[in-house]
């Protein structure tokens, strides 16, 4: 059968989902948990050696989604080993009761589903659904520790969730309205592959005015400023792998829906081109996530203000445009997506130390936990832009491109990433050196998955894979 | 001018965004899930009005979807949880009803233009008509949730957006099956969501009052 | 001898208008007292009234001004020949030229003006506050009616009432949802304008409570015969207004022999009797709005003849 592997990869999270509900005991549907990420990560894997099926009427794998599936169950597999040996400590301490950590599971698998399907999908009803069901997995995770503060992050996110999604369905509505007398109606239409064949002669008025619905909608999960109300809370107040699931791979995955659509106004000769509306957002969300890292005092929001950043900055790329700037987005995208998760890890594990979550408690952990310390050294310096990590990279094509087409838009991205840089690095130091404070509890965070991103991140940054360059390189032609 | 069906179908529609306008109106919670009832009512049996003329059989399934869902389960559950946990009855606004229901003229009025003109190229008078009440419907949603203050009046406020959205989905001609049933799917799970958060909000605060939550906004402490 | 037939139809429509307009009163008046279990004064009893303060001593405030005496002539008139001029059993009158939605409106207003600064004029606080209670009343119900007469008028194709009336007897009409919230926002503005409950009671004299009552406070004798009978003739001519533009059967061309006009006027006669019923009914069964939920009430109102401009304008551009 041809969709052996996107079976499989589907199919395994649905199967573990209700498995996971029915398990007794947290350890074991912790592993259970592992064993289903794992082995949807091997069906993913097995996509880069076996001949590329033929796209379906629901779904396809193409140049631009291959690499997307196998870092997202990646990402997915390492966060559920970081979770396996994270949660343990939270229900010793009374944070989460063993009912909740099976609905916790649970919920991990339907959002892997989710994102999957979405990745995977042909068809922009699909598609839509798939990120839709992520998306609510996630508002329930988010809730788990019922607090008052993890309640509010939930129902923040969930209304502001809710109201991008639906504006996200009118624009899909739109663009099937406007492919519907070319392609006949009924499913043909919601084909992804048949619109990009047929692009050129979708009604251009109409593709502009769903692709504005688009990007709202969808760049509400994306958290572009100003639509990013919902993301610093969902970030602090939610468990920490799941804070690194939404980092890395939600924001992609709806980044990701943006994309696909974009493609389409670019295949369009007539229709506006939204570049300078993604470079207004990026921009903006550049800027003002930069300038609010400096007030923050509690250390996952910092690092959830850093994605809206780095979102910002993808989307500026992708709005410039043109062969180079696309390219740096989408590696930026994976390398994002690495290096964000790997910072969670490694916070995940400082915070159960620690005990907080507070910046100014969190002191000198290169001197009391060298292994977990020197790692958040790299993976934040990393973030920050420094060399040799694939974030420089794609930060360095982006300056470029836009030096070369716009020198003061590239003023302004370059104060952004200036101010940016000098916030972090600010808390980087102040967390990783000095005097370790307080009294520190055992760590039960696994730093594998950390060291296995770190090392990811700066081999991809010192050479990247062949397959790779030439895959970005054939969807950044096709992205315009 | 326009036929009997045509008048009709218009008959509903319209009066789909009289009922949304309705909604904004009302300053009770109970008469407020009865006009989502009444909203979720005339959109079922505009749905099948269309299924009807436009010979379209899977259109009924969605209009009997919205008329269960919506129009009767939804809002006897809505009821028997504000009765259950005592949630406190009288809505709160941020802004009063008139400035609320002028603004709510103008985005009827924007969305109306909008759509009209970009759909001049379609064939289907219905489908031009529906796709320009949907985005009123939606965007008198989304004026809801934005000046209520209290949850479950937001929860209602995001239900009319979908039923604007199934609205619009009904007027694109032919689209398939799977996006109705993701959109009855999304209301059945939102309903689950809502009900486990309104009983923890319940359970943490005493009324559902969202600016009450919002001193616990983790934004001002950190 | 045409001409001198079309006068006296004309002036039979004058006269009609006045002479039930205590009538309609009174049959109001009778039957919430009938709902309420009480026995009610008579359905006559408003002819009486009116026989009574015309010849009564009409007693003036030292510092009445000379709009104070003008004023209820003024408002008779203004609301008479806008009364007369809404068809109620004809249409094609010989006047009916003049008969034009707008007009009318005018009429009404000038009306209520007079009203207003006759209410402000002796310079007590009641007489105040019933004038600006008025004012604001008005302020929300023309722009309502407007936009009502607006939805019509594109429906009907001229804001002529005659013509207006022959279009909606004919078949071109068809079902229309702006014509049914049009006659929803009519009802809210007539029941607002007639000072009726929810807006006003005018069965009290409450300060709470009176807006049109207030203004009339200090008027005795056949100042207030005329006012009384010019806002019985403001209900007749709200009722015959709804029927003429929405319930338009029965009124025939004023050419149709007098086998028709007597149809017509027993229909009217009809009309009137059901109306008042349904005027009773919804009076005893609701309560009276605070005044400063009336704006809300009649925002409503405004809305609905907005939007169902908007939906005609939808529909016409399809």
């Amino acid at each position: 059968m041809t969709l052996d592997p996107l079976a499989l990869a589907l199919l395994v999270p649905v199967v573990a989902a209700p498995l996971l509900v029915l398990t007794p005991g947290y350890r074991a549907s912790a592993w259970l948990n592992v064993a289903a990420s794992a082995l949807t990560f091997a069906a993913a894997a097995s996509l880069f050696v076996i001949e590329r099926p033929l796209p379906g009427d629901y779904l396809h794998i193409d140049d631009l989604n291959i690499v997307f599936i196998v870092l997202n169950t990646f990402v997915g597999l390492t966060a559920a080993v970081f979770s396996a040996t994270y949660i343990g400590h939270e229900l010793e301490t009374g944070r989460v009761t063993t009912a909740s950590l099976r609905f916790y599971h649970a919920m991990y698998q339907i959002m892997m589903f989710g994102m999957n399907l979405a990745l995977m999908s042909n068809n922009i009803g699909l598609m839509w659904v798939a990120v839709e069901l992520a998306t609510l997995s996630t508002v329930l995770m988010v809730g788990l520790y019922r607090t008052n503060e993890a309640l509010e992050a939930a129902w923040k996110y969930f209304i502001l969730g809710s109201v991008g999604i639906a504006l996200a369905l009118f624009g899909t509505i739109l663009i099937y309205m406007s492919a519907q007398p070319i392609l006949g109606e009924g499913l043909p239409s919601m084909v992804w592959t048949n619109l990009i064949g047929s692009a050129a002669l979708l009604d251009p008025h109409m593709l502009n005015v769903a692709f504005v619905f688009l990007l709202v909608g969808y760049g509400t999960k994306v958290g572009l400023a100003p639509f990013h109300a919902w993301l610093p809370d969902a970030h602090a107040e939610g468990p920490t792998p799941i804070s690194a699931v939404l980092s890395g791979l939600l924001l992609n995955v709806a980044l990701y829906a943006v994309l696909r659509f974009k493609m389409l106004m670019a295949a369009n000769a007539a229709a506006v081109a939204p570049g300078p509306l993604m470079i207004g957002l990026g921009l903006l969300s550049l800027i003002f996530a930069a300038a609010m890292l400096y007030r923050r005092r509690d250390i996952k929001r910092l690092f959830a203000y850093s994605s809206i950043e780095h979102m910002g900055i993808i989307v500026f790329a992708f709005g410039m445009g043109g062969p180079l700037a696309n390219f740096a987005g989408l590696l930026h995208m994976v390398m994002h997506s690495l290096t964000k998760s790997a910072i969670f890890f490694a916070i995940g594990s400082v915070t159960q130390i620690k005990g907080t979550q507070r910046l100014a408690d969190i002191r000198g952990l290169t001197h009391s936990h060298p292994a977990l310390g020197w790692a958040l050294v790299i993976a934040v310096l990393s973030i920050a832009g420094m060399p040799p990590s694939g974030v420089f990279m794609s930060e360095f094509l982006v300056v470029t491109t836009s030096f070369s087409r716009s020198p003061i838009l590239a003023l302004i991205l370059v104060f952004g990433l200036l101010l940016a840089f000098g916030a972090l690095l600010l808390r980087l130091t102040g967390v990783a050196f000095g005097t370790p404070t307080g009294e520190d509890q055992e760590m039960h965070g696994s730093l594998v998955p950390l060291w296995l991103h770190i090392a990811l991140i700066v081999l991809i940054g010192l050479h990247m894979p062949g397959p790779m360059v030439a895959w970005f390189q054939s969807v950044a032609a096709l992205l315009g | 001018m326009h036929d009997l069906s045509f008048d009709i179908a218009h008959m509903l529609a319209g009066s789909l965004v009289l009922v949304s306008f309705m909604m904004i109106y009302q300053a009770r919670l109970y008469a407020l899930l009865n006009a989502f009832a009444m909203q979720a009512f005339l959109l079922a049996t505009a749905v099948a009005w269309q299924a009807y003329i436009r010979d379209a059989p899977h259109l009924y399934a969605s209009a009997a979807i919205a008329l269960v869902f919506k129009a009767i389960i939804v809002p006897w559950a809505l009821h028997r949880m504000v009765q259950r946990l005592g949630i406190h009855r009288e809505i709160e606004t941020v802004v009063g009803v008139v400035p609320t229901m002028l603004a709510g003229m103008g985005l009827v009025a924007l969305s109306i233009l909008l759509m009209l003109q970009l759909t001049e190229t379609a064939d289907s008078a219905l489908a031009r008509e529906d796709l320009a009440f949907s985005l009123s419907v939606i965007l008198l949603g989304i004026l809801m949730m934005v000046t209520r203050r209290n949850a479950v009046s937001q929860v209602v406020g995001f239900m009319s957006l979908e039923n604007g959205l199934i609205l619009a989905a009904t007027g694109a001609q032919g689209m398939p099956f799977v996006v109705e049933i993701s959109v009855a799917f999304s209301v059945l799970v939102a309903m689950i969501v809502i009900g486990v958060f309104l009983f923890r909000i319940r359970e943490r605060f005493d009324s559902v009052d969202t600016e009450a939550i919002e001193q616990f906004r983790g934004e001002k402490q950190a | 001898m045409e001409l001198i037939g079309a006068f006296l139809l004309q002036g039979l429509q004058m006269i009609v208008v006045l002479a039930l307009a205590p009538g309609l009163t009174g049959l109001v008046r009778k039957i919430k007292a009938r709902l309420t279990r009480h026995r009610g004064a008579p359905v006559l009893q408003p002819y009486r009234d009116l026989w009574r303060l015309s010849r009564k001593e009409v007693v003036l405030a030292d510092n009445a001004s000379w709009l104070f005496r003008v004023s209820p002539y003024m408002i008779f008139a203004a609301t008479w020949v806008a009364a007369a001029l809404v068809p109620t059993f004809a249409i094609g009158l010989y006047f009916s030229w003049t008969a034009d939605l707008i007009a009318i409106v005018a009429l009404l207003g000038s009306a209520r003006f007079f009203l207003a600064l006759a209410g402000m004029d002796v310079g007590t606080s009641f007489g105040g506050i019933g004038a600006s209670r008025e004012m604001m009343i008005g302020a929300f119900a023309e722009p309502a009616m407007l936009l009502m007469v607006f939805t019509v008028a594109l429906v009907a194709g001229s804001t002529q009432l005659s013509n207006v009336a022959a279009f909606m007897q004919s078949d071109a009409v068809g079902i229309r949802v702006s014509l049914g919230m049009a006659m929803i926002a009519l009802i809210i503005v007539a029941l607002a304008e007639n000072a009726r409950i929810p807006v006003d009671n005018p069965a009290t004299h409450l300060e709470l409570t009176m807006v049109h009552e207030a203004m009339v406070l200090e008027y005795s004798g056949r100042h207030l015969a005329m006012i009384e009978i010019a806002a019985s003739l403001k209900l007749i001519l709200y009722i015959s207004l709804i029927g003429a533009i929405f319930l338009p059967f029965g009124i025939g061309p004023a050419s149709t022999g007098i086998f028709g006009l007597a149809l017509g006027l027993a229909l009217f006669l009809g009309k009137l009797a059901g109306a008042s019923l349904l005027l009773a009914v919804f009076e005893t069964s609701i309560a009276k709005m605070r005044v400063f939920r009336v704006p809300e009430f009649l925002g409503a109102a405004l809305m609905l003849g907005l939007l169902g401009t908007l939906l005609l304008f939808v529909s016409r551009s399809l």
